[in-house]
């Protein structure tokens, strides 16, 4: 009955998610291939990053509303965005921290610059790390873009948004089913690619 | 602009008066938010504790915080006002809050007691403690920065969550972002999301302060297995700052600092308010 809209509130959220989570992995791994070799920078970052976290999405909706309009998609990206850096930043640190320096040496023996080193040694090693961030950074964006409703975008909170205003708890339950089917997905579609990714890591990969 | 009229609302004698005056709303939220994580560790506390003492159900206290992750805050808030004999209201942002506080605070109590060093655990029995005084006096201080981690990020998700509980016709600092949402009053939004964000960064100061107390008390209340009593002072002191890099000190340096460790990762695992 109400399928088509129900399938295209799924399709606006999960490009809300994947264009958050994207976007976010473009501006947390640079930044901490830049903070990595300076604890202090880092720390700050990393500090910066959990403020962030700390403000209610309804605050930082609000917050940012005067500066990139109220019911913009960029409001929305933005806020989005902000949540994951934390998760994605600490676990891209933690990755590449946690080589061995054996690894690194042998690396330079062979004579690697330190892009290529980077590129072909260190951020394949600390793909375990930073699949593990991406998972728990997806999960946590798409339950929070059930909130983005409130500011005018799609999504599967529109199907709650709807709910609440007819006093009808049946599409609050089937938004609230299909963002936690939508959240168990992605994550055991990212599991999977982090294993296809990293053959060699024969262990279990947790999230952190 | 906007800041200019904000601080004009933050001026205005008639914002700090009455039932919808800042001072009342504050209380509100933390009325609202201070019962929920009450009754949320009075629940899940024991519960976690006994478990992570016993060893027993880590399939389940893992996991219910994996699933409470993925769960909408917003849908959960709207289900507790539908409800019938709840309705809209404080009682059903109570309740809403009180479901999600639970999963961290779980998981975190749970792994906090399983990740207390077995061999002093066997020490304190070797010692002659009962089962009940090992998890009195070595477990539950050992486990006690990775508990105030999990209650941390409940409290944090709580008062985000109490917000979004002006949705469903609750008290408290989000009836300025909604009721100014929705009456286009911006600045009015503007300051109830300043107020909130100021109460959350708050919160969480205080527990980062309370989580590194109790790390650095933990790391010198137990005695090392091998570590005899008589020993000179400064081998007791180096012997507890060992401690402090170990299990019990993973909550140490907290968001401010390099905070990678397992323990900073259920930290700030959750999100979803």
């Amino acid at each position: 009955m109400h399928g088509g809209e129900i399938v295209s509130d799924l399709g606006q959220h999960v490009t809300l998610t994947v264009e958050a989570v994207l976007i976010g992995l473009a501006v947390s791994a640079p930044a901490a291939i830049a903070v990595r070799s300076r604890p202090r920078l880092a720390a700050a970052l990393l500090g910066f990053s959990g403020l962030l976290y700390t403000i209610p999405s309804l605050a930082l909706f609000s917050l940012l509303g005067p500066l990139t309009g109220y019911t913009t998609r960029t409001t929305t990206e933005i806020a989005l965005v902000s949540y994951t850096l934390l998760i994605l930043i600490r676990n891209f640190l933690v990755g590449l921290d946690g080589l061995s320096p054996d690894v690194i040496d042998a690396a330079n023996g062979m004579g690697f610059s330190s892009l290529r080193r980077l590129v072909r040694v260190e951020i394949p090693l600390a793909l375990p790390a930073i699949v593990a961030g991406v998972r728990i950074a997806t999960v946590t964006t798409i339950g929070l873009v059930t909130i983005a409703a409130l500011f005018g975008q799609g999504g599967l909170g529109i199907l709650i948004l709807t709910g609440l205003q007819q006093n009808f708890h049946t599409p609050v339950l089937v938004g609230a089913i299909l963002s936690v089917a939508l959240a168990v997905v992605a994550d055991g579609v990212l599991l999977l690619a982090g294993r296809l990714l990293t053959p060699w890591s024969r262990t279990r990969v947790v999230a952190r | 602009m906007i800041i200019t009229e904000v601080i004009h609302w933050f001026g205005d004698g008639a914002h700090w008066e009455g039932q919808d005056g800042v001072p009342t709303r504050f209380a509100q939220h933390l009325v609202i938010s201070g019962e929920a994580m009450l009754i949320a560790s009075a629940i899940a506390l024991p519960v976690a504790i006994i478990l992570g003492h016993l060893g027993r159900g880590g399939f389940l206290a893992v996991n219910v915080s994996n699933i409470g992750r993925a769960v909408p805050s917003f849908a959960i808030l709207v289900l507790a006002a539908q409800v019938p004999s709840i309705g809209v209201g404080d009682t059903a942002a109570e309740v809403a809050l009180i479901a999600l506080a639970l999963p961290p605070i779980v998981t975190n109590a749970y792994v906090g007691m399983t990740s207390v060093d077995p061999e002093v655990k066997e020490a304190a029995l070797a010692m002659g403690m009962s089962g009940r005084q090992v998890l009195r006096r070595v477990e539950l201080p050992l486990a006690l920065p990775l508990i105030l981690a999990g209650l941390r990020t409940s409290a944090v998700q709580v008062i985000a969550t109490a917000t979004l509980a002006a949705e469903v016709a609750a008290g408290g600092l989000g009836r300025y972002i909604v009721d100014g949402i929705a009456e286009s009053d911006y600045a009015q939004v503007w300051a109830g999301a300043l107020l909130v964000g100021g109460l959350a960064l708050a919160v969480d100061g205080l527990f980062a302060v309370g989580q590194r107390r109790a790390a650095r008390a933990s790391g010198r209340r137990p005695l090392r297995p091998g570590q005899v009593i008589e020993e000179p002072a400064e081998l007791v002191t180096e012997a507890a700052g060992q401690g402090t890099s170990g299990a019990a000190g993973q909550g140490t340096s907290g968001a401010a600092g390099q905070g990678t460790s397992e323990a900073a990762g259920h930290e700030r695992a959750e999100r979803t308010g």
